[in-house]
């Protein structure tokens, strides 16, 4: 069906359809060959040892690569991220709160798909206000809401490590492994939770495919064509807020990975289309975080350390992006 | 002049406050047990000694330091919101600590502080050199390029870090920390204690310099070499607080910033001010970290993470704010 919007393009190069057809292939390879590289012993217990990983990365890119894309949508630029904007510190937050309200040893005999929906909810109500607070009424500059995000960033790690270490610092070592995943400890006992509310996610965004594109026009032109602003933003803060959640759930936060996935998707594709930006950037993202967790673990033997590369490269592009002033 | 000594006593009674909290019980009248040698031993004597007058020793210099030079920082780059952890100082100074850790494991503090100033001087020009680059459309870029180039840094720390095993040490410097401040370990922050003398002496310059190259030339001043002495200054008192007690987050960006919020922008006469309030700041909030969850404790990267995120939120959303 995305042959049909070929029309939409010309220009030079490949038309977004066969870019995105390339993406595809790409990371269906790399998913199979992290899936085949290497493989020893019985393959019931490799395929499903190393299917729960993929999983996990794909959920985590296709999460990232969507949220932050509507986020810049809604927000009409391209450097503010979820991440950024301190989102998914905040869910940290909220998941030390619970901690720290419910008690460490309740918290980690509950259920951790409950303990999920809780966490969720309440990020959604949270991160509802926040932002809602910091994105309306007079217009605040670009430059002041990402440093004003940067910094709440570090007033939620702050204040989630207060928390943890008012919580019988014994005790909190305890629970500390088993609740807060990373990106080098995977929480797959939420897999299947987090894959049902990231379809749920995405069924609801899929109906929304256009209404994207007229949001990203910007707040005048989106009323002027009919569209209620207000109502817009909330819900698409709320698929934003749900899907930060499963990401952070299940690697912990990753501050720039949205950030050079959804400018490389927009750099690629060079149309304003969600459907066909969304699919690109999603693809982007899991080919990344499968094809740097091969490369890492195979060529340079090198565990875990993917999040930090992110990191370097992401700190290097957003530099790149003030530098250049293009922050627009 | 008046209210400089009432600030000064205000520092002296925390000072105080904070020679007499802890696990240990130190008061009064153990302390005279002790020393009339009636039965009490003398524990509470040597506690004194070895760990509390030095900690709070340590936090009145740090704390100091580090908010005068902050201030410094903030007339050399022309920017409210800079400071040495959002210039890529400290960051740069972590990664000096590790790779001295790494090559050299046996040099003694003092070399490692200097290997430490050496790369936090090397991070700060190279932000400084960055800037040039960025078309100045608004003053809040400057702190963003630097948090990013921080950023960046500690990325490269973490990766080598991580290699090596020695995540440990990296978040010990990057978060800090009094608890483990003894006798014998802490003495490097007098060297910071004398570096904030010298920027007292050298104040004029830095308040000219702020003002611009050309400006500072008109008035026959070498604007590379006050450029040259404020950074070192800088980036010494970082690499030394950092290798004593780790980071001390935005204390150099909140203190001269409500500072010149309430007496202005005169860098001579501001400075007492910076110093007493930082001093005093940081005393406050090790206090505070020792008494929450006694007899554990918080360390005071943390507390500053809050509070002084907390201010600088206050700072950046005010109303009538420049930068808005």
């Amino acid at each position: 069906m995305l042959v049909e919007r070929m029309e939409l393009r010309e220009g030079r190069g490949l038309s977004p359809a066969a870019i995105i057809a390339i993406l595809a292939a790409l990371t269906v390879a790399s998913i199979a060959l992290f899936m085949t590289i290497d493989a020893r012993g019985k393959w019931s217990f490799v395929l499903s040892f190393r299917g729960t990983k993929i999983a996990a990365m794909a959920l985590v890119g296709y999460s990232i690569a969507v949220s932050t894309v509507l986020f810049q949508t809604i927000t009409n630029n391209r450097i503010l991220t979820p991440s950024v904007m301190g989102f998914d510190v905040l869910y940290r937050l909220i998941q030390s709160a619970l901690v720290f309200y419910l008690g460490a040893s309740t918290v980690s005999t509950m259920d951790p798909r409950l303990r999920f929906v809780v966490e969720v909810v309440a990020m959604v109500v949270f991160s509802g206000l926040l932002y809602r607070w910091l994105f309306s009424g007079n217009r605040r500059s670009l430059h002041l809401l990402m440093l004003v995000g940067i910094v709440f960033g570090v007033l939620f790690r702050s204040l989630s490590s207060f928390l943890q270490r008012i919580i019988d610092p014994n005790e909190f070592l305890v629970v500390q492994d088993r609740l807060f995943a990373s990106f080098n400890r995977v929480d797959s006992q939420l897999l299947a939770v987090s894959a049902a509310v990231v379809l749920a996610v995405s069924v609801v965004g899929w109906r929304w495919m256009r209404t994207f594109d007229v949001l990203a026009l910007g707040r005048d032109a989106a009323i002027n064509l009919g569209i209620d602003h207000h109502w817009a933003v909330m819900t698409v803060l709320v698929l934003v807020a749900i899907l930060v959640s499963v990401s952070t759930a299940l690697v912990g936060p990753v501050t720039f990975f949205g950030l050079l996935v959804a400018n490389l998707a927009y750099m690629l594709i060079r149309s304003h289309r969600h459907s066909l930006i969304l699919p690109a950037a999603a693809l982007i993202a899991i080919l990344t975080l499968t094809g740097g967790q091969l490369i890492l673990e195979r060529v340079f033997s090198y565990n875990s350390a993917l999040s930090i590369v992110i990191e370097f490269v992401g700190g290097i592009f957003f530099l790149f992006i003030l530098v250049r002033g293009s922050t627009r | 002049m008046k209210s400089l000594a009432l600030g000064t006593a205000g520092v002296c009674l925390l000072a105080v406050l904070s020679l007499f909290i802890g696990a240990t019980d130190v008061s009064l009248g153990t302390l005279y047990g002790a020393l009339s040698g009636a039965g009490a031993s003398d524990q509470a004597v040597q506690v004194l000694l070895i760990s509390r007058i030095p900690r709070t020793l340590a936090l009145v210099l740090a704390g100091a330091a580090m908010a005068v030079s902050g201030l410094i920082l903030q007339m050399l780059a022309r920017n409210k919101f800079v400071e040495p952890s959002t210039a890529g100082t400290s960051e740069s100074a972590v990664f000096g600590m590790l790779m001295v850790t790494l090559l050299l494991p046996d040099t003694p503090v003092i070399v490692r502080m200097l290997v430490a100033s050496a790369c936090a001087l090397g991070g700060t020009s190279l932000f400084l050199l960055i800037l040039r680059q960025v078309p100045l459309r608004s003053p809040l870029v400057v702190p963003l390029v630097g948090i990013m180039l921080g950023g960046v840094i500690t990325a490269m720390t973490e990766f080598v870090a991580y290699r090596y095993d020695l995540m440990q040490s990296v978040r010990a410097w990057e978060t800090g920390d009094f608890s483990g401040v003894l006798r014998g370990r802490y003495e490097l922050l007098w060297v910071s204690f004398a570096l904030t003398g010298l920027a007292y002496v050298a104040a004029d310059r830095f308040t000219v310099a702020g003002m611009g190259q050309d400006f500072t030339t008109n008035l026959g001043l070498n604007y590379r070499r006050v450029m040259a002495l404020g950074l070192a200054i800088v980036s010494m008192v970082t690499a030394a607080v950092i290798a004593t007690c780790g980071m001390i987050p935005f204390l150099g960006l909140i203190v001269p910033n409500v500072i010149s919020l309430i007496r202005g922008d005169n860098m001579r006469r501001s400075l007492p001010w910076v110093a007493l309030l930082g001093a005093g700041l940081v005393l406050a909030c090790d206090i505070a970290g020792r008494l929450v969850i006694h007899p554990y404790e918080i360390p005071i990267g943390t507390m500053m993470g809050v509070i002084g995120s907390g201010i600088f939120l206050y700072l950046l959303l005010r109303k009538n704010s420049h930068a808005g």
